[in-house]
């Protein structure tokens, strides 16, 4: 039988927190430039210009298809000689991010956008409206609230892609967990706590997404039209 | 007629790829026209509005606003139209919509400013004091701070009549406005259209409201086949048909009263 024993841990339990904060900051950099990233990405992808729809599909479809493992090394290993510039863990990460969370979020938009009916362009339109002025103004509120469940998937599903950072070295939760499994000869009980952590926030995050999703429906226009 | 129509449609011609939809439409409107359009479902009538306001952009021919020909010809080709000239236009044209087309996150009163601040860029007090004006002329200034969810459907589309007026349009269009109303509302909305018409507003409403027609509009007309089949005073074109489509289309019609 295992003998629990979380003293190890709890003593160290510093080298957590600053991981967490690590985990923290990746994925909202990547929130931060991959959700205005995603929408202009959608707009031009819905753009009546080809020159601007094309290279939009291309960039979301090269990002949403390769391996982030792989981008990250790119960012990481590959741009640094080709740009000659110095490459950090974060730097590498944030970019990665950033942009591969901007190509997933730029679907979502994308999704939310085309869902809006017909009827609320053509009231737009008709009382004078340009495109960018209908898309900004009546478009994108609507359809941005029918997005947020989509968006919540996309963004834990963001931070839990987040722990390839540690790969390159990024000080994130789960190198932490790593570094301190191996110091302390401890891994499962570092795991278990790792893991429950990771759940802890997640949660607590959808949960909060849940009750501003449920004051939006109780503002009176939750139905179309 | 001695003076010069408010509206001038040549030979409009609509084709959604192979389907020849519109096939040469001529029509004068003149200031305070009510003119009632009547068709079979797929006749082309809702095509034919939304030509108007360029919602759909004519496949050939010409409309004249107010003396003005929108567009610019090219020899042997289509006129081509400019965005900045379309918003222009749709701002004097007013469209009331079957399906009402509230924009649901805004209030009453927000769908009703949406176009004055937004498109004409007017003030907010000015804005509000104005959409409060259109909401009391339909009925229901008390409901200004409701989302449409909150309104029944004779609500719904007296408010959107509202905020077509709003922008103080020089001609309205009613895309069969009462045609997704249930029955116990659409005489709400029609006695709203009415006092409209009365007031001498210029408008083409597309209807199934025969009885309607007969009393509000001052011409008639019935479409089929993508062309005006037979226009006229309503007397006429709906008591003494001479085209044999109409005739078969009003002895459908049967059941209204006039
Ligand atoms: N946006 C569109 N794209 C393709 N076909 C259309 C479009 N709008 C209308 N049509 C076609 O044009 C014809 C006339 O439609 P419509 O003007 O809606 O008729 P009505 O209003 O008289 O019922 C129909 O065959 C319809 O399928
Ligand atoms: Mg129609």
């Amino acid at each position: 039988m295992y003998e629990w024993d979380f003293t190890a841990v709890i003593e160290n339990s510093g080298l957590l927190w600053q991981g967490l904060l690590g985990t923290l900051a990746i994925t909202g950099t990547a929130l931060a430039f991959g959700l205005p990233l995603g929408l202009m990405l959608a707009l031009s992808r819905l753009s009546p210009r080809k020159w601007l729809a094309w290279p939009a599909g291309f960039i979301i479809e090269f990002f949403r298809t390769t391996p982030p493992l792989v981008q990250l090394f790119w960012f990481f290993f590959a741009l640094p000689i080709l740009m000659d510039i110095q490459m950090t863990p974060y730097l590498a990460a944030a970019i990665t991010f950033s942009i591969q969370s901007s190509a997933f979020f730029a679907e979502v938009f994308r999704a939310g956008i085309v869902s809006i009916e017909r009827g609320q362009w053509e009231a737009a339109r008709a009382i004078g409206m340009q495109r960018p002025q209908a898309m900004r103004r009546i478009i994108l509120p609507q359809a941005v609230k029918r997005m947020i469940p989509a968006f919540t998937e996309r963004s834990i599903e963001l931070m839990k892609t987040t722990t390839l950072v540690a790969t390159v070295s990024y000080a994130d939760l789960l190198y932490q967990a790593n570094e301190l499994a191996q110091k302390t000869f401890r891994p499962i009980e570092v795991f278990t706590v790792t893991a429950l952590i990771y759940f802890t926030v997640i949660f607590g995050l959808s949960l909060c997404v849940q009750a501003v999703e449920r004051r939006l429906a109780v503002s009176g226009d939750s139905t179309v039209r | 007629m001695s003076q010069e129509p408010i509206l001038t449609i040549r030979g409009l011609h609509k084709s959604f790829g192979d389907n020849h939809v519109l096939r040469g439409i001529d029509l004068d409107v003149q200031q305070g026209d009510c003119i009632a359009i009547l068709g079979a479902s797929g006749s082309g009538k809702s095509t034919f509005l939304r030509c108007l306001n360029f919602m759909e952009i004519p496949s050939d021919g010409a409309i004249t606003h107010a003396g003005k020909t929108i567009g610019t010809e090219r020899p042997g080709k289509p006129r081509v139209y400019s965005e900045d000239e379309l918003t222009k236009v749709r701002q004097k044209v007013g469209m009331v919509f079957q399906q009402f087309n509230l924009f649901p996150h805004k209030t009453v009163l927000g769908n009703i400013t949406e176009g004055l601040r937004i498109v004409q860029g007017k003030d907010k007090a000015s804005s509000d004091a104005r959409a409060r004006e259109e909401l009391a002329r339909v009925g229901l200034a008390e409901k200004a701070d409701e989302y449409p969810s909150r309104l029944s459907g004779g609500q719904k589309q007296r408010v959107a009549i509202a905020r077509a007026l709003a922008l103080a349009p020089e001609l309205m269009l009613f895309d069969e406005p009462t045609s997704a109303l249930d029955p116990e509302l659409v005489g709400e909305v029609l006695n709203v259209i009415r006092g409209i018409a009365d007031e001498g507003r210029t408008m083409l409403l597309v209807t199934h409201e025969i009885g309607f027609a007969y009393h509000v509009a001052n011409r008639v007309i019935f479409m089929a086949d993508g062309i005006i089949q037979e226009e006229g005073p309503p007397e006429q074109v709906l008591k003494n048909p001479q085209n044999p489509l109409t005739q078969a289309f009003l002895a459908r019609h049967k059941q209204f009263e006039f």
